[in-house]
């Protein structure tokens, strides 16, 4: 010990004894906590990127598709001149079919000027053109139907609302201007100051459009008409196709295979297999669709059928690895108890292992669906990506009859002229994003509401 | 093994359902999509004014539509296919050997196609010539042939800006392709006497033809396989661009787009349709004659789609873009008659 006291003998020490006190940090731990904030600042760093690219796609879509929600509207009065609409004067509803939607667009053009004249509204240099493209293509159709429909209009005076063209109603959201009107060849600043006097004069007005919703996808002349009620129309029906035929399937497939089937070198196969499936790109399903579906089976082109069976397969795979997590997830004391008073596996399965698997089963198959719906490459194949202006019937006639899909609605948009088809692809983007995340939140509802832990 | 057995039972209840729901009531076309929306105008008025239920317009380019025509007759396949060329010889051949053998060719109109380069640019006034001498792989200097080093547009035309090349022109997978290089790279390449240059060096007059079509690689040119939005899209990230569009994209985008004159013409409908602005071409539709009165409203869309109130001046077609034809007279007595092609 006494060798212990002399300073000159002591051994040469590690370096952490001579650091003293445990309070203040020696240079090795401050390098420690260094890291591990700049690890943290990392993270925060990562997310703070993916919140703000998030924030930016949200902001930039609902900044774009908000006006698809609002429609501008114009109020005149339109006389249903007979010389237009029933030229022989018989009322004979036959011939009047003939005069077909495009000459009742001279009414509208007529009765405008009518009115311009009648209010006293001057605009210097406003052509014919001007008043010709005001008002929507869809206008003189469904003055045409209300006339068709009552023939008795013929030769009156009727109060009429109508969809303005696409660069009127652009006036009242800002994406056509004074400025960018001049170089329009679409409409003109005689055109502009025609609407703005018009909007003061309270004949038109920009309100909620619920027509977006309701309404069918319009040529690319009408670009205000256009709607996605086709397309959210279509979507439900394969919605409903993969939610009949996966569900059961896919269940029926895991509860076998997770409390049925021998573990061998097929089940180990056909395990492999399946998750392999999971992660095939979504084209692939689409080249198989049509060569299985379409050409072989024969099913009729850009249907719901088609296209909900496509989407079953891609889907398939995800029901299935959830469904068998789900099923695993159950305690083995479960069957154990069930087994031991005497229940067949079957019952076992069906009375006390399925149920208690049910909200994870449930959970998945949303998920699954909520990727089906969101899933545009596989159809872009099987000929969903297509002009359909008719609904489909309903089912289960309907799954047979032409139908589009939102996401495939949303690239038919993105590839037309008409500038307002942008904003309406944004629009219809959002509705989609809307769809998902209901989905989602009913997931997580499930989840929490009937999961059980033990 | 279950899930097999309930696949193949699902499988066979659907297709036994698809006899039952079959008799397809809609005309179903496919093909071009610069066509396409002439083609949606087309269905959405027909199925307004005829009665008739609305016919199926898919996209997908000409080729693909021709390929979809021929796979043969009966409901499963298309009846008409849009096409911006005219259908191929070899294509014809396929389509005789699938059962299709009564086609009708039906012309309905012309498409321009223009240049154009952002709206706060300057001013392009072009020739094929300049087109050529900007673009060509390889060009003619002093009689040599030498790969094209123009680094901008004032070098190949002291008139033009100065401003760096860079091109955006349609991919090969368009049709829009095959007219850019015929009528305005040859024409170029004759016009500058690349041609003669061309034949002098390569014994084969097809080579020298091919030299007159080849693009430069240096990243000058850049083909876009998208479609006009696209190239919009590319010009307007890249100020300096000049970009090939059908007339009718360029009318209902002129708030983004200068457009170039040809030979010291602008191109506009009056100006394809007298001919002096040379960059045009016809556009098609091909009807399977077989399907005629086995398809309801196949005829009929046929008719109405060449009517005078539809394709003529003036009609819903013309005021997109489309350029009328002046032999429409004798289109709609084509469609009349269901003459098939020889």
């Amino acid at each position: 010990m006494t060798d212990a006291t002399d300073p000159g003998t002591i051994p040469a020490q590690p370096a952490r004894h001579t650091s003293g006190s445990l309070l203040t940090a020696s240079a090795r731990t401050k390098r420690r906590n260094a890291a591990e904030a700049r690890f943290k600042a990392y993270g925060i760093a990562a997310i703070a990127i993916a919140v703000l690219a998030l924030c930016f796609l949200m902001s930039s879509i609902v900044r774009d598709g908000a006006g698809a929600f609002r429609q501008t509207y114009a109020s005149i009065p339109v006389t249903v001149s007979a010389e237009v609409v029933d030229p022989k004067g018989n009322r004979d509803p036959a011939e009047m079919a003939k005069v077909i939607s495009l000459s009742y667009g001279k009414l509208l053009d007529d009765s405008l000027k009518a009115w311009i004249a009648a209010e006293n509204i001057r605009i210097e240099g406003l052509s014919d053109a001007d008043t010709k493209s005001f008002f929507s293509g869809e206008a003189p159709a469904r003055l045409r139907n209300m006339v068709l429909a009552d023939p008795e209009l013929v030769g009156q005076t009727v109060e009429m609302t109508a969809l303005t063209s696409s660069r009127i109603d652009g006036m009242f959201k800002g994406r056509v201007t004074e400025e960018t009107a001049a170089l329009d060849s679409k409409t003109s600043v005689a055109q502009f100051r025609l609407a703005q006097a018009m909007k003061e004069n309270g004949a038109l007005v920009t309100k909620f459009n619920g027509d977006f919703i309701t309404k069918p996808d319009a040529s690319d002349n009408r670009a205000e008409a256009a709607g996605i009620g086709v397309a959210i129309l279509g979507s439900f029906y394969m919605m409903l196709i993969v939610l009949i035929l996966a569900l059961p399937i896919g269940v029926a497939a895991s509860i076998y295979l997770e409390e049925f089937a021998p573990k061998n070198r097929l089940t180990d196969v056909i395990e492999v297999n399946i998750a392999n499936l999971a992660a095939v790109p979504s084209i692939v399903f689409g080249i198989l669709g049509l060569a299985a579906f379409i050409n072989f089976v024969g099913l009729p082109r850009s249907t719901p059928v088609v296209g909900g069976l496509v989407l079953t397969l891609m889907t398939l795979p995800t029901i299935i690895i959830s469904t068998r997590a789900a099923l695993k997830s159950v305690p083995p004391s479960i069957r154990d108890a069930a087994l031991g008073v005497g229940a067949s596996r079957m019952q076992t399965v069906f009375h006390h292992v399925l149920p208690l698997a049910m909200p994870g089963i449930l959970t998945g198959t949303i998920i699954g669906l909520a990727q089906a719906l969101g899933e545009t490459a596989p159809l872009l194949l099987i000929g969903m990506v297509a002009f359909v202006t008719t609904f489909p019937a309903a089912p289960p006639e309907g799954f047979f009859d032409p139908a589009s899909a939102l996401p495939v609605q949303v690239y038919n948009w993105t590839q037309r002229a008409d500038p307002a088809f942008s904003e309406r692809a944004s629009g219809a983007i959002i509705v989609l994003l809307i769809f998902l995340l209901c989905m989602n939140l009913l997931a997580i509802f499930l989840r929490r509401r009937f999961e059980r832990r033990w | 093994m279950k899930s097999v057995k309930l696949t193949v039972s699902a499988l066979a209840v659907i297709a036994a359902s698809a006899s039952v729901a079959a008799a397809r009531d809609q005309v179903q076309v496919a093909g071009s999509s610069t066509v396409l929306p002439y083609a949606n105008i087309v269905a959405e008025a027909f199925a307004e004014n005829s009665g008739f239920a609305a016919p199926v317009v898919e996209g997908g380019g000409s080729s693909a539509g021709l390929k979809q025509f021929c796979e043969g007759v009966g409901e499963n396949t298309i009846d008409v296919a849009n096409a911006s060329r005219k259908i191929k010889d070899s294509e014809i051949e396929t389509c005789k050997a699938n059962g299709v053998a009564n086609i009708i060719e039906v012309q309905f109109g012309y498409d321009g196609i223009v240049f154009a380069s952002d709206i706060n640019g300057p001013d392009f006034a072009l020739t094929p010539k300049d087109v050529f001498l900007a673009l060509a792989g390889e060009v003619v200097v002093d009689g040599v042939v030498t790969a094209n080093a123009a680094a901008n547009w004032s070098d190949v035309n002291p008139d033009l800006p100065a401003q760096p090349i860079m091109a955006f022109i349609p991919g090969t997978k368009h049709g829009t392709r095959e007219v850019f290089e015929e009528k305005v790279m040859k024409a170029g390449c004759e016009e500058s006497g690349a041609l003669d240059a061309f034949k002098a060096a390569n014994a084969d007059e097809k080579a020298a033809e091919a030299a007159c079509i080849a693009i430069r690689t240096d990243g000058k040119s850049v083909d876009v396989d998208g479609d006009y939005p696209e190239t919009l899209a590319r010009i307007e990230s890249d100020k300096n661009g000049v970009g090939v569009f059908g007339l009718s994209f360029y009318e209902s985008n002129t708030t983004k787009l200068k457009v170039a004159t040809i030979n010291g013409v602008t191109p506009s409908v009056e100006t394809v349709a007298s001919a002096e602005y040379p960059v045009s071409r016809p556009l098609f539709f091909y009807v399977k004659k077989d399907h005629i009165g086995v398809i309801p409203g196949l005829k009929e869309y046929a008719e109405f789609f060449v009517s005078d109130a539809i394709a003529g001046p003036g009609g819903p077609l013309s005021s997109y873009g489309l350029v009328p034809d002046p032999e429409l007279a004798t289109v709609q007595q084509t469609v009349a008659d269901e003459a098939a092609m020889q």
